[in-house]
């Protein structure tokens, strides 16, 4: 069928922030599919609440609102667009769930807007439990023993047939949130609970544990004609018990006959007719007994998911592109394949290397929580590698995650007890495979490694592989490849080898007591060089026109570098806190500049949910490692005029000295400046040359140091390690007992590693500001003043552009330093400054001469790419030439606002301070700065309330603040409940207070009001360490509660000015490109 | 130990063997599917042939005695990127280095392969030379080349009589008839109700297995059995197997097919289908790389729907070819060629690919029911 008349205008729906299961993989989907679409002559209505996506971006839509994803507000969207049809596989479980709503309440209906792609019946079947057991029961496939539960009760009976352990899986939630398994009634009660209440229609599926069995995913495609192709198979080597999304995982399929497989396709393409998802893409789990081969069915995704991008990645065959196609009457037959260009995308992809993808975790920001991988996500990001072999695509990958591995490395625990290291092995955890290798070089056997972890046998004797051939080239008797400094042609074998097998040069050099420059000469003196080859959808059999490539080590490189003037962008590897999306966006940017200037653009990357990754981004893309090696070779093949560091985060930037004293030519500000701005001493020179101010700091190279220095500058003082991201170990700490227990626990300090140790501004306000300078002119893209105090991490706190308290003395202060700063530490390309105001006195917090992560909140905010700019200014261009030379003031407000994964790690400190937290941020615009903060909160999936109660309580210092919030929330028909200190204040003056005990004083506590579902609303500023556990638990229950909650007093201003905002009416919708007129 | 793959337009590619040892000359040729080696292996189809597969980790799954399409291995050699010496399936018996060695097949491991199949798809399919070093550790690359050249090649050569049955049998009396996952999710029908003689030129065991869920008693007859042979067992139908190499000299099985022709439904699959467009008046040419994978599009003309197919063929027939008693039933997406056939007048139709899978989808499997219903209404 050809494309669909009957429709004109498509409504898409996005993902909203970037949370744990949710991530840059529906940007990625989201693009693609506006591309496609608007390719195709259709309007596009767009709405999404995230501004670091590049589908937000106002060329990729007609009308693009970055508005709240809720049912209400997208509601406004329909009537004020009338679009045909919405399409809502693309956006991930946000988009889906709101589709629902939408469908189900009858606003669809009302406003004639056809659902394509999915309807809502297939999404009800596919979503719900009861209603998908049953699809699949009619077409005779098994699925695990289970029951589903609306209450306590019903579970109980269910465990009673099901027995333990029992798997318990909240319907409607992301990514498994509230899921996990139970092994006795007491943890089973308490998880039930958990999870009835977290499911959005309490309801849960208790399954039959089958923890152990392995695990698989098919990612189908149907079109209207009921054509099903499978596009690609993953195997999981974590079996069934961890969640797929924390599981290293393979493609394709490796431990099963065609057979086994032809059964398990056969079920996919049942599944698919069954559930009845009309076009487009689908994700099908599987679970087989390794015993038997016995298949039953997990789950199935009615949509495109991280493991469609991934699969996307690891193929070549853009799943999403072709799922929109599908959803406006294309057939399979009718797309062709962009890879080969002559053959039809209605085909199953086949592949002639290995894919591994390896989570990344970040546990270490989460401190206290239980660190246990289960069936619930808690992974921020991941990376994906090709090889020619297994053990090649597993070395690479576990290199491609930056946390310090340079493969399959030795853990540092190697010498653990024996019983410790068994229970290392038989529950899942971040560091299993380093136990695994610790296991193997005591020469524990594959059967009892398989008996703790039940990962299969095939992988286990690949990773042996790795460990015995290691072994044999540290082996005395084995000929080291360098003798006297001297490469050893005998060795090339042996090298050749190695290299297949994955070693990186890091490896190498660590064997062989050498430093990484000296394996890498050597290596290349021998003649062993990385060969490059494309993925292209099938194994060589068609010519390939897409340039995508990665390396391996094999006889053949048919990559063909052209003459071209070449700029290659290194991009920001997998997912992190402090380091995601943003930096994409920014990747993205330069590319499509680039592009435009007549550059052949190359990306490096290795993160596959990006769109950085997409073979239509660059001109040529290699999916490969950031590490010193991995771009060199890149490097030495394509020769570029140019390299980019600046824009993918702290990735590219750490490489930078490495890269140019192996030669590379590395554009924009230059690795020295961008040095002198991360070195103290260095930058204190910077300021005090142009006179301006930092807070009080010093600097500690041992424990005994830092005492002293701290209390010269009186606390409270803000300590760090030097050198680290996102704020990690950050802490602001305030007496000498604290600052005793940081040193102990956080950081060891030392003359390589000191410790920096900064005047706290207590009460300051900090502004972030945004610059571009091309070495002449600096203007400033946005100066952002954040609502909470300076201390709380500035990708944590909410911030207003422009600002909404400063004065315009201060506005031009701020812009003066920053062209200062620009020009002292000759910027070319982009720079962040962050800044504190106190007592009217501005001091310089940090300078980074790099994209920032506010660059795609900016762009949007003020309506100029500025991530775009600035690498046309590295590339060569001045300002003026691109016409950006004054700043732009916007007659609105945006306010951007960070988004936590508390919810998925219970017991860890959710305070907020210097280290960052957050996962990703939401921006809200409007005329007036109260309802652009309320549409911020909204969009975090914090409706603020209109009514109701409101729980106040805050330390003393803030205790006159909040009077007059209290007051305000009084006027606006709020109840008020407080503890007892607060509660006597707000009595004084004049309120209504119903007072709560502290927790463990006497009962009710704001606990049990909680638990009543009596509180709308929650203030509560820290009060140090004293009563941290009550604040805690108060936090923790607002988290699982949905309940608003605002720990400093202008974050409690602003929530209560937005309250009486909304008051007076409800918000109204506007695209960004009528902001942006 | 060493060995090297030496082509015929001078290539050599060195690696390490597994399997058995010596020397072997063949076509060389890719297969593209992931899964199915050893039904890949097995296939009579190869005769004659060195097989590399594209999927670079071979031998995961080891073998068993059930995934086998024909009495054991039937290629000349095998080529793979890495071969997996631990073998991880709970059906799995032996490994593929002890199930090539015990059966003679000469593997080589660790070469480039998608080196090679970028050769063999840009210069197309050569003639190639497999070997593994003496016991003095002597392997000489020119030789290799040299008797790779020298080998006669594929072309006009009746591989046919390396691999059809001796003598005729009934499959259900075959030791492999009762083994084996059945691949279709029908329910088996009454065994034996249709009476239907299959002709040998290479037959795969799915293929038997197929027509003996769907209700078929099937007699196997050799390559060359006449028509009369056959028409004296009045069967309710005939079927033209798979097998290797070129058809054009086998005009034995062209006459026979000529001849039953008109007389009872006849399906043929690959070289049967070939020999069927051949006895129907068409040609036959030789493609440059082949068809050889599990992922290959054929649309089938009368509904317009796709099927994903499994495909091993060389040779083809020419679509420009055919008389106009004859319609064109199914085309490749990927380069138009012809998929399958069916007789205007008489109850016969052939497919180039492969229904019967195995390796492959399952998505074609409704041709075997277009037989029975094309043996009920004769």
């Amino acid at each position: 069928m050809p494309k669909r008349t009957d429709i004109e205008k498509i409504l898409i729906i996005g993902s909203g922030a970037i949370i744990i299961g949710q991530a840059c993989e529906f940007d990625y989907s989201g693009t693609q599919a506006c591309k496609a679409l608007k390719e195709e002559g259709y309007q596009i209505v767009l709405v999404n609440s995230n501004p670091a996506t590049i589908m937000t971006d106002p060329d990729f839509a007609d009308r693009t609102y970055v508005e709240p994803i809720t049912a209400d507000t997208v509601e406004l969207v329909i009537e004020k667009e009338r679009p045909h049809a919405l399409l809502p596989t693309l956006g991930g479980q946000t988009a889906l769930n709101v589709s629902v709503a939408l469908a189900e309440s009858g606003v669809l209906d009302k406003y004639d807007v056809e659902l394509i792609g999915a309807k809502l019946p297939a999404i009800q079947k596919a979503e719900d439990r009861a209603l998908f057991k049953q699809a699949m029961e009619k077409i005779g496939l098994a699925v695990p023993n289970s029951g589903i539960a609306h209450s306590v009760q019903e579970a109980i009976a269910l465990v009673d047939e099901i027995g333990f352990p029992a798997i318990i899986r909240p319907a409607f939630t992301l990514g498994g949130t509230g899921g996990g398994i139970a092994y006795n009634i007491e943890e089973y009660q308490k998880m039930v609970a958990a999870g009835l209440a977290l499911s959005p229609i309490n309801e849960l599926l208790i399954e039959e544990s089958i923890i152990g069995w392995k695990e698989f995913e098919l990612e189908v495609m149907r079109d209207g004609a009921d054509n099903v192709v499978i596009i690609c198979s993953i195997e999981n080597v974590d079996p069934m018990g961890v969640h797929t999304g924390d599981s290293i995982t393979v493609a394709p399929i490796q431990t099963l006959t065609d057979k086994e497989y032809q059964e398990m396709r056969d079920s996919a393409i049942k599944i698919i007719r069954e559930i009845g998802v009309d076009t487009g893409g689908s994700n099908i789990q599987f679970a087989v007994d390794p015993k038997t081969g016995k298949q039953v069915v997990i789950e199935m995704n009615p949509r495109v998911s991280r493991s469609s991008a991934l699969a996307s990645k690891a193929t070549g065959f853009p799943i999403a592109k072709i799922a929109a196609k599908l959803a406006v009457g294309y057939n399979l037959d009718e797309i062709p394949n962009d890879i080969t260009a002559e053959t039809p995308a209605c085909f199953e992809p086949t592949i002639d290397y290995v894919v591994v993808k390896i989570p990344r975790w970040a546990f270490e920001k989460f401190r206290g929580t239980d660190e246990t991988l289960t069936t619930q996500m808690k992974s921020v990001g991941e990376a994906m590698s090709i090889g020619g072999t297994f053990k090649e695509a597993l070395q690479k990958g576990l290199r491609s995650l930056e946390t310090g591995w340079s493969g399959f490395d030795n853990h540092p625990l190697e010498e653990l007890p024996l019983s410790e290291l068994s229970s290392k092995l038989t529950i899942p955890n971040v560091e299993r495979i380093f136990y695994i290798k610790s296991a193997l070089k005591r020469g524990m056997s594959i059967d009892d490694i398989y008996s703790y972890t039940h990962i299969d046998p095939f992988f286990l004797y690949n990773l042996q592989e790795i460990v015995h051939f290691e072994r044999h080239l540290s082996s005395p008797q084995t000929r080291p490849f360098i003798e006297n400094g001297k490469p050893d042609a005998e060795a090339v074998p042996l090298l050749r080898q190695a290299k297949q097998f994955g070693f990186s040069d890091r490896q190498l050099a660590e064997i062989y007591d050498v430093s990484e420059v000296e394996v890498r000469e050597t290596r290349k003196t021998l003649g062993i060089e990385a060969t490059f080859k494309t993925v292209d959808t099938c194994a060589a059999e068609f010519e390939a026109e897409t340039p995508y490539y990665y390396s391996t080590c094999s006889s053949e490189d048919e990559v063909r570098p052209t003459d071209k003037e070449k700029i290659m962008i290194l991009g920001g590897g997998p997912n992190r806190i402090g380091q995601g999306i943003e930096f994409d966006y920014c990747c993205v940017h330069a590319a499509m500049a680039l592009k435009t200037d007549g550059y052949e653009t190359i990306m490096v990357n290795s993160n596959p949910e990006t769109v950085s990754t997409d073979y239509d981004t660059s001109d040529r893309l290699y999916f490969e490692p950031l590490t010193r090696e991995d771009v060199l070779n890149i490097y030495d093949k394509e020769k570029p005029i140019g390299v980019i560091v600046q824009f993918g985060g702290q990735t590219p930037l750490n490489l930078a000295m490495a890269l140019k004293e192996a030669g590379v030519p590395i554009i924009g500000t230059s690795p020295e400046d961008i040095a002198r701005s991360e070195n103290r001493q260095l930058f204190k020179e910077v300021l005090d040359e142009i006179g301006l101010m930092q807070p009080p700091n010093g600097t500690a190279t041992s424990s005994e140091e830092a005492a002293p220095i701290a209390a010269s500058l009186g606390y409270p003082v803000i300590v760090r390690p030097s050198f680290v991201l996102g704020g990690r170990a950050m802490q602001i700490v305030y007496d000498e007992k604290l600052l005793e227990e940081y040193m102990d626990s956080a950081v060891q300090a030392s003359p390589e590693h000191p410790i920096l140790i900064d005047k706290y501004l207590e009460e300051a306000i900090e502004v972030d500001v945004d610059a571009i300078s091309d070495g002449h002119l600096t203007v400033i893209g946005g100066i952002m003043e954040h609502i909470e105090e300076a201390g709380v991490h500035s990708g944590d706190s909410d911030c207003v552009l422009p600002p909404y308290t400063l004065v315009d003395e201060q506005i031009d202060q701020l812009k003066e330093y920053t062209y200062a700063l620009a020009k002292a530490l000759n910027v070319r390309g982009l720079m962040n400054v962050q800044y504190a105001i106190k007592n009217d006195e501005i001091f310089v917090l940090e300078v980074n001469p790099r994209a920032s992560r506010t660059i795609p909140f900016v762009s949007k905010a003020i309506g100029v790419p500025l991530a775009k700019l600035a690498a046309r200014v590295m590339a060569g261009k001045p300002l003026h030439e691109l016409g950006f030379t004054s700043e732009i003031e916007p007659p609105y407000f945006s306010v951007k606002a960070p988004v936590f994964p508390f919810n998925r790690f219970p017991g860890a400190n959710s305070r907020l301070g210097p280290e960052m937290k957050s996962t990703g941020e939401v921006m809200g615009i409007d005329d007036d700065v109260s309802r652009a903060f309320a549409k911020a909160q909204k969009a975090c999936g914090y409706t603020l309330p209109l009514k109701g109660n409101a729980f106040i309580s805050v330390r003393n210092k803030d205790k006159r603040a909040v009077i007059f919030i209290a007051k305000k929330l009084t006027d606006m028909g709020f109840e008020l409940i407080a503890t007892h200190g607060t509660a006597k204040v707000l009595l004084r003056n004049g309120m209504d207070v119903q007072l709560v005990y502290s927790i463990g004083k006497g009962r009710p506590t704001i606990h049990d009001y909680i638990k009543n579902h009596a509180v709308d609303l929650i203030i509560n500023t820290p009060t140090g360490d004293l009563h941290r556990t009550n604040e805690l638990l108060i936090r923790q229950m607002a988290i699982e509660n949905d309940i608003p909650i605002f720990s400093t007093i202008p974050g409690a201003a602003a929530a209560v000015n937005a309250i009486d905002a909304l008051q007076s009416g409800e918000i109204s919708v506007k695209p960004l490109q009528d902001y942006h007129k | 130990m060493k060995a090297i793959l030496a082509l015929a337009d001078g290539t050599v590619f060195e690696g390490q063997q597994f399997g058995a040892t010596g020397e072997t000359v063949g076509e060389v040729v890719f297969n593209t599917s992931m899964t199915g080696y050893q039904e890949v292996l097995t296939d009579p189809s190869y005769n004659g042939q060195i097989v590399t597969m594209t999927y670079p980790l071979i031998g995961n799954y080891g073998c068993n005695e059930v995934d086998i399409e024909s009495i054991g291995p039937q290629v000349e050699g095998f080529v793979v990127r890495e071969y997996s010496a631990y073998h991880s399936n709970w059906r799995s018996k032996w490994s593929l280095d002890t199930y090539l060695a015990e059966n003679g097949i000469i593997g080589i491991q660790n070469i480039d392969t998608r080196a090679l199949t970028r050769r063999l798809r840009v210069h197309g399919v050569m003639n190639g030379c497999l070997a593994t070093e003496d016991a003095d550790g002597n392997l000489d690359a020119a030789n290799l080349v040299a008797k790779a050249q020298a080998w006669h090649g594929l072309v006009g050569w009746d591989l046919v009589q390396r691999v059809t049955c001796p003598n005729p049998y009934a499959w259900n009396q075959h030791p492999s008839s009762s083994v084996g996952l059945q691949s279709s999710t029908l329910t088996p029908s009454e065994n034996g109700k249709y009476r239907v003689v299959a002709m040998d030129f290479g037959i795969k065991y799915n293929i038997l297995r197929q027509l003996t869920e769907h209700g078929c008693e099937v007699q196997v007859v050799p390559a060359k059995t006449t028509a009369a042979e056959i028409l004296a067992a009045n069967p309710d139908g005939i079927f033209l197997s798979n097998g290797p190499g070129d058809p054009m000299p086998l005009d034995y099985a062209i006459k026979t097919v000529q001849e039953l022709l008109g007389e009872k439904p006849i399906f043929g699959i690959c070289l049967g289908h070939q020999l069927l467009g051949l006895a129907l008046g068409g040609k036959t040419y030789k493609l440059k790389f082949g068809h050889r994978g599990a992922n290959q599009p054929v649309k089938h003309l009368e509904t317009d729907q796709i099927e994903i197919t499994s495909q091993n063929h060389g040779f083809c027939v020419d679509i420009d070819s055919l008389p106009n008693t004859v319609d064109i039933t199914h085309i490749n997406l990927n380069d138009n060629t012809l998929e399958g056939i069916q007789h205007r007048e008489y109850p016969a139709f052939s497919v180039q690919y492969h229904p019967e899978a195995s390796p492959g989808p399952h998505d074609a499997s409704y041709l075997f029911s277009k037989f029975i219903q094309m043996m009920e209404k004769n």
